[in-house]
């Protein structure tokens, strides 16, 4: 305990209520994120159980995913969609857990209003029945999905029993060329280490490409953490963190914020301290990316062309490219950048905060969406939203033929109304291209939201810094 | 949660890697406020066509592998989401056991939580049960927990690991939130000194 510590061990320490004797350990949760796709049952099994939430105030709840970003003065069309949603707050409401409800300006993503609102905080534990509750350790919190019984156990706890992750390091040295983000930043990472390449780590984000990042950045680069298979992204808070968080609703004021800022300097992990693993990889390098496979590792330059299944030597790996070849309708040797596309989603809790609107408009400015593809443009949150009007970006975007909708999952995962039809091709800032991820049969290439409103201006993939 | 003990089964073979959670059961079933039901959805595209016919090319759509309570796969199976409904609808469908090299962390731990158990076993090994497994009713695999170990038909026993604490509340079906609750006092003891020590912690408010 004395020596050295990085960032993940110093968090995970100061949150272990007990250690149990194989090394499981009681692990206190500070903030509970809570969404209407995962929670259903686990409420439901706190009413089975005659158990009550334990810390009402640690706990937070939205609709996200089912929610309709067309008008919702008239509630949701879809009877299932809505019965989740009216489950949601009847769940809410019986068991006194804090709500902002889909017309509230504060309604979004789970993983956009969380930070936005000044509850994701350096230091802290933080959970959701979310896979991309990852997005949070952008701040220096460690942030993880959990399934449903584990939704139930923290509600009814405030703890989860966990086994100590292995400590991974991702050192993005030197600075990015002009025209590579963030997206592109973590794309190439997954597409060194691969989906599993994570697995069993929390990996602590590093480097000078990194510290240069704004928030945004950071947290799309933490969201994508979990398509590394990890179990945690984490970044190291400095003052660009604490200036981003100075201010927010929930965040501590005055006395308490100097007091936090102190305790938050502690944080960054010690020199010396071990990793169990470490990769490196050269930001000046790193081109704007995009996927071409059915998984997030299969990622390359937007300059690259289709792989040939034939190069590779591994049997099972030719089969899988091959069969993500006849999914997605490409040939081996197309250049990417000549893959026309039908649909541009920009969004989601990977890309869907005010600097990724302003991104997508600044290429949108003075240009026309190419005639026959459809591009929607869904911010994260009701304040994205705001904040984007306030701004003109929704006047720039719908003049180029962008929907403008209102703030929820939408394309990312088509719960909603919004999604592919079969063989449709989405250039998507969202995080996961399996099949049928955007609506049975879709096909995704993941990539920036630069490089998405690009690609909706020339009606097929295209490099952004073109349109610089 | 149902305990698991024994269980000797047919295995379906499905020699997949990155066999994803949308792939195990597609977000546009996770509409459900119930656990159950979600068996005839599993693995819904590679098992059905367009009209919602079976393939009868996908395993699961086989004589045998109807009834198949163990499924063997490749690399990294149940990446993804944090959809416990992927190991719900494993469940519904029957499969009390999964064989695979390795693991997405989050399916691995929604499985314990649901009575199912995960068993990481080196790839040759995967592959020498999915020959197995290819023979269907005429080799059932036994997993013993207690004891750690998978029989093959042939009568090999192949050991496996599984942390000790899951172990036992697999073997007697314990819920774990129960558990958790024996530690109240700790819970108590540690939320008063996090109150004092960062008492600028924020607290939500309901409306
Ligand atoms: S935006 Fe997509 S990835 Fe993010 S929480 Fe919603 S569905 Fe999940």
């Amino acid at each position: 305990m004395s020596g050295p510590r990085t960032l993940f061990d110093k968090i995970w320490d100061a949150h272990v209520v007990e250690r149990l004797p194989d090394g499981t350990c009681l692990l206190y949760i500070d903030r509970h994120l809570v969404h209407e796709v995962t929670s259903p049952q686990a409420f439901e099994g706190l009413r089975a159980a005659g158990r009550r939430v334990r810390r009402p105030e640690a706990t937070i709840a939205v609709a996200d995913h089912n929610v309709p970003t067309s008008d919702r003065s008239r509630g949701i069309a879809e009877p299932e969609s809505r019965l989740q949603v009216e489950t949601l707050e009847q769940n809410v409401a019986e068991f006194g857990v804090p709500y902002f409800p889909v017309l509230d300006e504060r309604q979004g993503i789970v993983h956009i209003i969380g930070p936005e609102q000044g509850l994701s905080l350096p230091g802290t534990t933080i959970v959701c029945g979310d896979s991309h509750t990852s997005t949070h350790g952008a701040l220096g919190a460690l942030a993880f999905g959990i399934g449903t019984s584990e939704v139930e156990h923290v509600l009814a706890t405030e703890t989860l029993l966990q086994k100590r992750a292995k400590n991974m390091r991702i050192e993005v040295a030197g600075q990015a060329p002009a025209g590579t983000t963030a997206k592109d930043i973590v794309l190439a990472i997954i597409g060194k280490i691969g989906t599993a390449g994570g697995t069993g780590h929390v990996i602590e984000f590093t480097g000078d490409a990194i510290r240069a990042l704004d928030m945004a950045g950071r947290m799309t680069v933490c969201n994508m953490a979990i398509e590394a298979g990890a179990r945690a992204g984490l970044i190291a808070p400095d003052d660009t963190t604490f200036d981003w968080i100075k201010g927010r609703p929930y965040a501590p004021e005055g006395a308490d914020f100097e007091a936090a800022v102190r305790y938050w300097r502690t944080l960054p992990t010690d020199p010396g301290a071990a990793y169990d693993r470490t990769v490196t990889l050269d930001a000046a390098t790193i081109a704007p990316m995009v996927t071409w496979g059915t998984s997030p590792e299969r990622v390359a330059p937007i300059t690259g062309a289709v792989p040939d299944p034939a190069a590779e030597p591994d049997p099972a790996k030719r089969a899988e490219i091959a069969r993500m070849l006849t999914y997605m309708g490409l040939t081996p040797g197309q250049k990417l950048a000549e893959i026309p596309i039908d649909v541009v989603f920009i969004g989601s809790c990977t890309n869907g905060r005010i600097e990724d609107i302003r991104a997508a408009a600044a290429i949108a400015r003075g240009r026309r969406v190419a005639a026959g593809v459809r591009a929607l443009v869904v911010p994260g949150s009701g304040l994205v939203k705001k904040q984007a009007e306030a701004e003109g970006l929704d006047r720039i975007l719908t003049e180029a033929g962008f929907e403008w909708r209102e703030p929820g999952c939408s394309m990312c995962l088509g719960m909603n109304p919004d999604k592919l039809s079969p063989g449709q091709r989405a250039a998507s800032t969202s995080n996961r291209n399996f099949e049928g991820r955007q609506g049975p049969g879709g096909r995704t290439h993941l990539l920036s939201p630069a490089m998405a409103a690009a690609a909706a201006i020339a009606g097929h993939l295209v490099d952004a810094r073109e349109f610089a | 949660m149902e305990k698991f003990t024994t269980l000797t089964a047919i295995a379906a073979p499905l020699p997949l890697a990155n066999v994803d959670t949308d792939k195990i059961i597609p977000a546009r079933f996770l509409k459900t406020i119930r656990r159950s039901g979600l068996g005839v959805h599993l693995f819904d595209t590679l098992r059905y066509d367009e009209n919602g016919a079976e393939r009868p090319d996908f395993v699961l759509n086989q004589a045998p592998y109807r009834q198949a309570q163990i499924l063997i796969a490749h690399e990294n199976f149940g990446c993804g989401s944090s959809r416990e409904h992927a190991p719900w609808a494993l469940l519904d469908f029957g499969i009390r056991a999964v064989i695979a090299p390795d693991f997405a962390d989050i399916f691995y731990n929604n499985c314990f939580k649901n009575g199912i158990l995960p068993i990481r076993l080196p790839r040759a090994v995967c592959d020498a049960l999915i020959e197995d497994a290819r023979q269907g009713d005429n080799a059932r695999l036994t997993i013993d927990l207690a004891r750690e170990v998978v029989v093959r038909p042939n009568g090999e026993e192949i050991a496996f690991e599984i942390d000790p604490f899951r172990k036992h509340l697999l073997l007697h079906g314990l819920d774990d939130i129960g558990q958790t609750m024996a530690h109240a006092g700790a819970i108590d003891a540690f939320e008063r000194n996090r109150a004092a020590v960062q008492p600028w912690l924020p607290k939500t408010t309901l409306a």
